[in-house]
């Protein structure tokens, strides 16, 4: 008896920890994770750190020191009212995380509980869902955000909610098609013997088994995300002056992109690394989430 | 004594392109409280389908056409989607083929376990807990309190159809339908899976339907046992009639296809022919065009009318020999 049960602990492999804790240590690892993530976690820093890491008051006007170049006292430069870029920059962080984060959530909410619904609700669920997504998706992106706008008004909170409403589609199909394969698994087919009722088979047993393809869809909608709110605020649509949104602020600096390359050049560097960093990051997301990493 | 799980005249039917599949096609069947009924055929028979019908499992194209299944009494084709809940694994379980991929591989086996628990009993996340490591415990696994946390594919096949038990059984259901639960398992391992199902039925009281294809399971467990070949149910008797006197030609063909250990015949004895293709029965005896029983005794009455289900001193047989005989 002793010989059976000292045989099957060997049947075990070592004791690895959780999926999550897996899945960090690979992160940790992955080269581009190392970069996307060093850049995101910036990016966060900024935000949360506020007010207080900033050199200057990001809304103080300061006509003396208008259009100044990059030097020891402004890192970036001012701009035409002779604000510091650099603080504006640093400030400017918290609405492109918020408006990434909060367009994404809502995209996401909506758009996985779309597609789970027609995924596993039947056939008229899923012609009517999937009939309003192709609705949705037959609208030129942009042109569906204006639209969004157009109903509810510019200003910051309209520009994310647009946002969020055109990336749902994604969402509702990406998230239909994994149901419609998971949907006859055995372990589903087990739930089903074991008297699970359809919605916690969907919501309890699906979804847990879908969720790291949404995170890795996530990583990668969450630039997208930015790159369109900036342009509605590009448009005068989004963000209104004086927030340091980046967008916004490439749209003032416009017109000194002769003069003062710097004021254009601050706003947008910023935009491109930080979604490269994000991209980065959601390229290292997909390769450590990836299930068939993950059992290794 | 009255059944308790109670399958009758049982028709499920698969729509295809190429027409209708009777899959299963008038089966019988009644298991007693506590006893071991084992289901065999070849592949493509018609047991998982039977199986899966008993808990109103089989999906679109199938369905169930005819017949009647009842449970305690009460009738499962006419219950709604709570009831229907309700009587699966709680009343009624199942275990199936391939134990780890029937685990869901993003959920720690625990909390496969307290869920379930959670979701048919109103007891709380620790009481659920400590019965889950219990459950654990009894079927076997090792360190039930630190595997608690651990996931499908860090199991093995065994491991995994031990959990997969313990899942099932978590309620004590009154019946646990297990389909080949040892086909996809090494021999040592399958021995000890046996002797696991074996045990804890006994303990709780658990009737067990098996469906498999290995008679050897069958004579290890087995009270009774259902033949069945293209659908239906051949012969039914308990399990020593069956190995010293099988009736039907097919079980005949079935036993002397075994190899026999210790002994080796220059070529197994199969039964000729294939299982007829669904969609082209033979109109009356299915077995009919393999039988040589018939061949031998020169009977036409096979091939113009189906046989019935006739008893016998021990059980019932589908076979016009017999019933000539008789």
């Amino acid at each position: 008896m002793t010989d059976m049960i000292l045989e099957e602990q060997q049947t075990f492999g070592k004791p690895t920890g959780s999926n999550f804790a897996r899945a960090m240590r690979r992160l940790l690892r992955h080269r581009s994770g190392q970069v996307g993530g060093g850049v995101v976690l910036v990016l966060v820093f900024c935000a949360l750190a506020g007010e207080s890491i900033l050199p200057y008051d990001p809304l103080s006007i300061d006509p003396i020191n208008r259009l100044k170049p990059p030097s020891a006292e402004h890192f970036f430069g001012t701009d035409e009212l002779g604000r510091d870029l650099f603080s504006r920059i640093l400030y400017g962080s918290r609405y492109t995380l918020m408006i990434g984060l909060v367009s994404t959530v809502i995209a996401a909410t909506f758009g996985i509980t779309m597609g789970l619904l027609a995924g596993g609700g039947g056939k008229w669920a899923d012609m009517l869902i999937m009939r309003v997504v192709d609705v949705l998706l037959a609208f030129p992106y942009i042109l569906l955000l204006l639209a969004v706008v157009a109903i509810l008004g510019p200003s910051l909170w309209t520009a994310m909610i647009a946002v969020g409403v055109g990336g749902m589609p994604g969402y509702a199909r990406l998230i239909r098609g994994e149901v419609l394969a998971q949907k006859d698994a055995e372990y589903v087919e087990a739930m089903r013997a074991l008297g699970a009722s359809h919605l916690r088979i969907l919501f309890g047993t699906i979804l847990p088994n879908v969720l790291p393809q949404m995170v890795i869809y996530a990583s990668f909608t969450i630039p997208l995300a930015i790159l369109a709110a900036a342009a509605l605020s590009f448009l005068g649509l989004g963000a209104q002056p004086p927030i340091p949104e980046w967008g916004a602020m490439l749209v003032d600096a416009r017109t000194f992109l002769r003069t003062a390359w710097w004021v254009v050049a601050a706003p947008g560097m910023a935009i491109f690394v930080s979604i490269l960093g994000m991209n980065l990051f959601g390229n290292a997301l997909r390769d450590v989430l990836d299930p068939k990493e993950m059992s290794k | 004594m009255t059944a308790l799980l109670e399958i009758e005249n049982l028709q499920t039917h698969f729509k295809t392109e190429g027409g209708v599949v009777r899959a299963v096609d008038g089966v019988d069947l009644k298991v007693n409280e506590g006893e071991v009924l084992g289901i065999v055929g070849e592949s493509g028979s018609g047991k998982t389908v039977t199986a899966l019908s008993a808990l109103r499992l089989v999906d679109e194209p199938g369905k169930i056409v005819g017949g009647s299944i009842r449970y305690d009494g009460r009738d499962v084709l006419s219950m709604n989607k709570k009831e229907l809940t309700q009587l699966r694994g709680d009343r009624i379980s199942m275990i199936f083929q391939q134990p780890r991929v029937c685990l869901n591989p993003v959920i720690s086996i625990g909390r496969q376990i307290t869920e379930l628990l959670k979701q048919h009993r109103d007891i709380s996340s620790k009481e659920a807990r400590n019965t889950a490591i219990s459950l654990l415990n009894s079927v076997g696994i090792p360190d039930a309190e630190k595997r608690f946390s651990a996931y499908a594919h860090e199991l093995s096949g065994g491991q995994a159809q031990r959990v997969m038990i313990a899942i099932a059984l978590a309620l004590k259901p009154r019946v646990l339908i297990a389909d080949e639960p040892t086909t996809a398992l090494d021999v040592t391992i399958q021995a000890q899976i046996i002797e696991l199902l074996r045990e804890l039925c006994r303990e709780m009281g658990t009737a067990l339907v098996l469906v498999t294809h290995d008679l050897g399971v069958v004579a290890e467990l087995a009270d009774r046992v259902a033949v069945m070949y293209a659908g239906q149910v051949v012969e039914e008797t308990d399990v020593e009639t069956l190995f010293s006197n099988p009736q039907h030609p097919y079980t005949q063909g079935l036993l002397s296809s075994m190899p026999v250990l210790g002994q080796r015949a220059e070529r197994l004895t199969a039964i000729p022919g294939t299982v007829p293709k669904p969609s082209d029965m033979p109109p009356a005896c299915r077995f009919a065009p393999r039988c040589k029983t018939r061949i031998s005794l020169g009977m036409d009455i096979c091939n113009q009318e189906p046989p019935q289900l006739l008893r016998t001193a021990k059980g019932s047989v589908r076979c016009w020999a017999i019933e000539g005989a008789s």
